[in-house]
């Protein structure tokens, strides 16, 4: 009754006839674009730079850096801390923490190894049961936190330690399992045909075009707040040139010996692309997606709002350890085994620097999937490039211990210029 | 008075373990009128608008709304009826834009996925119809907004559920000189819309500039309930610190 029974002004005589227009083009746009960067919403950018930078610098330092071979390993070493970094930006995002990611994962996998080796269940079998297993850990984990009100630091620092007891009982002091399951295996050390690469690739860069510019026609079609139409196409180019450019590199054959022709994008790629695909739709388009953001941001506000605020943190966990099973999974398929030491050292920290590096906040509320993949191939940068550069391995551990540093000050700089610029 | 109250309270009582809070409250909501519900600290207004928005239950009397007798047990009952609260420290997340705020807990969906054309067409309306000109874009985050803009958002997102009765707490406690005269505006603009609106505030020129009634409590019991018109600033002062104000207000009695 409120807004129907009194005459309303009309639209155009309120400020929000205005809102409705875009801005006017793509100077305009870049111009709140540097607005929004002073204002400490940095979003990716730091970390796209720093790809960048560490590209070059390693392609400089290396011979090896650059060729075919040396980036399709790039890609399948990088694979397990995204899928990992990507669950934790769930939990980053309520400004919780999971330290026990990393053994939730070895935990699930050996689970799934133990299930092909002494049972001969099939792998679809197994791969589900270390999901699951991932699922009742992250349950615990969550009813831990929201309904006893544990900080989730001590309990997933007791975690930490209780899934490395078990992984030790199942696996037995200093064994491991090991993962010869052609399709597990295949994640990692298998390519998708030329063909079908090609395809996916394409795929994806047309879908994504498809939908943004359908996505802007609507926007206008309604007088809806949206982007200028040469930003549109801005973003899809931006995302066509790496993703087609990836495809050009794996597709050619990176085989040392002219006999044995090795080409094609790894599937391990594709596996993520597809979860992170997924899991942006359901950030940013679902209802869940928004009460987490909510959460995150203000806990009374949504609560308020008459959100289940456990459930929400509950099913965060979830997400989390799940999402840890498959990345512990495709560990176990990169290195043909798991051991009572997989998922412990920097597994975790590696995955937390991703996400953090990537652009997602410490401190809840800010943070996106593709975070977690462009913070990860950062890290994974890193590691190969000090690798191949023959470095002691303190040297590794002391880069990217620095970078996290530098990621998490980047961090807590820009959310303090965010507020005093009073940017979201 | 006016015909029917919109809402109306009959001998409320609420009782926490030994304190009596509420004592045989009479408190009557008119719908296109501001009533201003005062008090000093501690007189009881945060208990009645926990009882009016379902938070607490009454432990005797009677709730009537739209003529009817009703029983709201549950903040979701109340806004089911039509009521909504807007609290003094604002509901709002910093880290969601105006409209997934205005939104927030009850999105409209299309299937699955969230239905964010018209959930913008909307919040964008709902802004129109009050008025609100200084908002630049309903996309905007709700970091970026003033004090007022902040406060008109979450007034704004009561409004956009069809509600009947708003309860607004303390709206201008935090807020300067101009943004004030904003939010005054809105409160206004809402009763002139025909919605029942109850200010609860301890600026003196706030009611009175914005108020058709006042409803003072003192120590739990309603010591008056009188038309703005009809009172001065200090008579409201004596009723709100005193229970009574001349031959207003408490019996010497009971006001001891």
């Amino acid at each position: 009754m409120s807004t129907d029974t009194t005459p309303t002004p009309g639209l155009a005589g309120s400020d929000f006839a205005s809102d409705s227009h875009s801005a006017a083009g793509l100077r305009e746009a870049g111009r709140d674009y540097l607005n929004r960067l002073r204002g400490g919403d940095m979003g990716a950018l730091p970390a796209t730079l720093g790809l960048l930078a560490l590209v070059i610098g390693f392609a400089i330092a290396s011979d090896t850096f650059l060729t075919e071979l040396n980036i399709a390993n790039l890609i399948t070493q990088a694979g397990a801390i995204c899928v990992l970094a990507m669950g934790l930006v769930f939990v980053l995002l309520l400004g919780d923490i999971d330290l026990s990611a990393g053994f939730a994962g070895a935990t699930s996998a050996t689970v799934a190894a133990l299930l092909i080796r002494d049972q001969g269940q099939p792998w679809p079998v197994a791969v589900l049961a270390g999901i699951a297993t991932g699922a009742v850990i992250g349950f615990a984990l969550g009813m831990l936190v929201a309904k006893l009100g544990i900080p989730s630091f001590v309990v997933t620092l007791a975690f930490f330690l209780g899934l490395q007891g078990a992984l030790l009982r199942m696996i037995g002091q200093g064994g491991s399992v090991r993962v010869d399951n052609e399709f597990i295996r295949g994640i990692s050390i298998d390519n998708m045909p030329v063909g079908a690469g090609w395809a996916f690739a394409g795929g994806v860069v047309a879908a994504f075009a498809i939908l943004s510019l359908l996505r802007h026609r609507r926007q206008v079609r309604q007088n809806l707040q949206h982007l200028p139409l040469s930003v549109v196409w801005f973003k899809i180019i931006g995302l066509a040139v790496p993703v087609l450019g990836l495809a050009a590199v794996l597709n050619t054959n990176r085989s040392r010996n002219p006999n044995f022709p090795i080409e094609g994008i790894p599937w391990v790629l594709p596996l993520v692309g597809f979860l992170l695909i997924f899991w942006t739709y359901v950030l940013t388009r679902t209802a869940f997606g928004r009460h987490l953001y909510a959460v995150g941001g203000n806990r009374e506000a949504a609560r308020r709002a008459g959100i289940n605020v456990d459930r929400i943190r509950v099913s965060a966990f979830m997400i989390c350890s799940s999402m840890a099973a498959i990345s512990g999974i495709i560990a176990a398929s990169n290195a043909g085994k798991v051991s009572a030491s997989s998922g412990g050292s920097n597994t975790l920290l590696y995955a937390v620097g991703a996400a953090v590096i990537g652009g997602t906040s410490l401190f809840g509320g800010k943070g996106k999937a593709r975070d977690a993949v462009i913070g990860g191939l950062v890290i994974a940068t890193i590691a190969n490039g000090l690798g191949l550069l023959d470095q002691p391995s303190y040297i590794n551990f002391v880069v990217t211990g620095s970078v996290l540093l530098l990621a998490a000050a980047v961090d807590a700089v820009s959310r303090r210029r965010r507020s005093a610029a009073g940017v979201g | 008075m006016t015909g029917t109250p919109l809402l109306e309270l009959k001998n409320v009582n609420k009782i926490f373990g030994a304190v009596h809070v509420l004592h045989d409250v009479n408190f009557a909501v008119h719908p296109g009128q501001v009533t201003a519900l005062v008090g000093d600290n501690g007189a009881g207004k945060s208990t009645l608008v926990k009882t009016v928005a379902g938070i607490y239950a009454a432990d005797s009397g009677e709730q009537w709304f739209d003529g009817q007798q009703v029983n709201i047990t549950s903040p979701k009952e109340a806004s089911e009826l039509g009521i909504e609260v807007v609290y003094q420290d604002l509901a709002l997340c910093d880290n969601l834009d105006i409209v997934e705020n205005m939104f927030l807990g009850r999105e409209l969906k299309k299937g699955p996925l969230l239905d964010e054309s018209t959930m913008e067409e909307r919040a964008r309306e709902t802004l129109a119809s009050l008025s609100v000109r200084t908002v630049k874009s309903v996309r905007q985050g709700v970091a970026s907004l003033s004090g007022g803009q902040r406060q008109t958002v979450a007034i704004a997102k009561a409004v956009l559920w069809n509600s009947k009765v708003v309860l607004l707490d303390e709206p201008t406690a935090a807020l300067g000189v101009a943004q004030t005269r904003q939010v005054l505006d809105l409160v206004r603009r809402l009763a002139d819309q025909g919605l029942g609106v109850v200010l609860i505030s301890h600026n003196m020129n706030d009611v009175f500039e914005v108020a058709d009634r006042i409803t003072a409590l003192y120590l739990g019991r309603v010591a008056a309930d009188v038309a703005t018109k009809d009172v001065t600033h200090g008579q409201v002062v004596e009723l709100i610190t005193a229970g009574r104000s001349g031959n207003l207000g408490l019996a010497p009695a009971a006001a001891l």
